[in-house]
């Protein structure tokens, strides 16, 4: 049935194939960080991020709800249900009819399937699925869906990375692709590949979002930031995934 | 006349007058030192410490402390000092009868460019100092 | 239930010298940062790690605010007898929490 649908949308995006080649120049963020840093990424043992995926993975196997499921329920064992979900989104959503990020994917579905309320101060819990989630994706190349239908929404996210915005008057672009490799007060200035979300973010000494991060860097630009959530925050993270596309899933990274 | 120079040159003082946190001083840092060794004269060397000499960020600085200059055995305690955060401690370790070799390592907060300092208590009673300076950049975005 | 991550090897030699890594979830909150409202955040900190293999101490860590969150130790322990392995962190408000390992030396 899916299949189908997807033959309907067509399976390849001009758009898309015309864009040069994944892998010229391009060089994820663990590429900037120190030895250190990179150390703390690469083993599990020293990996905070590993924390939440632990978190994760209990919360993936707990009965919620009036019906007792979890996520186990319908999905089994993660390792293989999930294999790759995460490299896929953001993706076309059929119930919502637009975009989703993984966090309103898993949010959506454990609200209609187990079915469970969500609840204030969940942010944590969200944060740790998405965590779990995303390390089964872990080494395998992003792989944005070629749908048609996501591309008036890519578009829409290309155009508010080219944005200017702010005081500061800096588009995404003005950093991140024009001055990457150079220095923004004593730190190096990263391509922005959104490979290894949610992060361990050593300023926020914890795990956070894309989105976090995101609307953190617009605030360093002096914008308002888009609010949580937003769809313009969706397209802005489905154009980064397009724009990353190829290069391996970290989550979950370490980053300075 | 003279006011309107004086005037002039504050122009630059709001950042001299901004409120900073407490730092520690020399003295405190001497003080935390010596609750360490009782007092004991520091001697240089024995002790290595592995630090990033700039690091990614200053919330999170992987530290490591080694003892290439004595056998495990000899070592009672390894100690963690900072020169400028709000206070000058930052870990002491003590070891016991089943400790292995006296390599430890943690993470760290360091709240500006500043002196790191390592002190070894040997079994003897002997203090061993190194110290290694480290530079700590601001976050270009903080948040 | 505080989350830790603990690597602990499964067998050692007798006599050998074993490389422990523990990570715990923890903020380690310094009591030096300020919040949205003006208003010091309190410490909120573990003040104390302590490691012991068959009820002999391993190692004991005293820490201060200067800890990075979610606090991660490295220390070694020589092998003798299998047995247990026990961990326990101790801080403010109460806080405490304990885990073990089994270790079996050949």
């Amino acid at each position: 049935m899916r299949f189908r649908a997807l033959l309907l949308t067509g399976l390849v995006a001009p758009a898309l194939a015309s864009a040069q080649p994944p892998g010229e120049g391009r060089r994820s963020g663990f590429d900037f960080m120190g030895a250190s840093t990179q150390a703390m990424q690469r083993d599990d043992a020293l990996n905070p991020g590993m924390l939440w995926v632990l978190e994760g993975e209990q919360l993936w196997n707990r009965p919620v709800g009036a019906a007792g499921r979890s996520c186990a329920s319908c999905h089994g064992n993660a390792r293989e249900s999930m294999r790759g979900v995460a490299a896929r989104h953001p993706a076309f959503d059929h119930v919502l009819q637009r975009p989703a990020d993984l966090r309103q994917r898993i949010a959506s579905c454990r609200q209609r399937q187990l079915p469970v309320l969500p609840m204030p101060g969940e942010e944590q819990a969200q944060l740790s699925l998405e965590a779990f989630v995303g390390l089964q994706s872990r080494g395998l190349p992003l792989a944005p869906p070629p749908d048609m239908r996501l591309e008036p929404y890519r578009e829409r996210g290309r155009a508010l990375f080219e944005q200017r915005i702010g005081q500061l008057d800096l588009s995404c672009a003005d950093c991140h692709d024009q001055q990457a490799g150079r220095r923004l007060g004593g730190s190096p200035i990263p391509q922005g590949h959104t490979t290894g979300y949610p992060i361990y973010r050593l300023e926020w000494q914890g795990l956070g979002s894309l989105q976090r991060r995101l609307r953190a860097c617009m605030s360093g630009v002096r914008a308002e930031p888009l609010a949580w959530g937003s769809p313009e925050l969706v397209e802005l993270e489905l154009y980064l995934a397009w724009r990353a596309r190829g290069m391996p899933v970290e989550t979950p990274a370490v980053r300075p | 006349m003279r006011r309107r120079r004086w005037l002039a040159s504050a122009v630059g003082w709001p950042l001299v007058l901004q409120l900073r946190p407490a730092q520690a001083t020399p003295e405190a840092l001497a003080a935390a030192i010596r609750s360490f060794t009782g007092g004991t004269p520091l001697r240089e060397g024995k002790l290595r410490i592995e630090v990033a000499t700039l690091v990614d960020n200053g919330n999170t600085v992987p530290v490591s402390v080694r003892v290439p200059g004595a056998a495990p055995a000899e070592v009672a305690a390894i100690a963690l000092f900072n020169e400028r955060n709000p206070q000058s401690d930052v870990a002491r370790f003590h070891f016991g009868p089943r400790a292995g070799l006296r390599t430890v390592s943690t993470r760290i907060r360091l709240a500006t460019s500043q002196q790191l300092v390592a002190v070894a208590r040997l079994a003897d009673g002997s203090c061993w100092v190194q110290r290694v300076d480290v530079v700590v950049t601001l976050a270009a975005c903080i948040e | 239930m505080a989350r830790t991550l603990i690597q602990a090897p499964s067998s050692v030699r007798r006599g050998d010298s074993f490389s422990l890594r523990v990570l715990l979830q923890h903020p380690m909150e310094s009591g030096f940062r300020v919040g949205v409202d003006g208003q010091v955040l309190p410490r909120d900190i573990v003040r104390r790690f302590a490691c012991s293999y068959n009820g002999e101490r391993v190692v004991e860590v005293e820490l201060f605010p200067a800890v990075s969150a979610n606090p991660y130790l490295e220390f070694s322990a020589q092998a003798t007898d299998s047995g247990t392995l026990s961990f326990e962190w101790e801080g403010d408000h109460g806080f405490v929490h304990r885990e073990q390992r089994t270790i079996t030396v050949t």
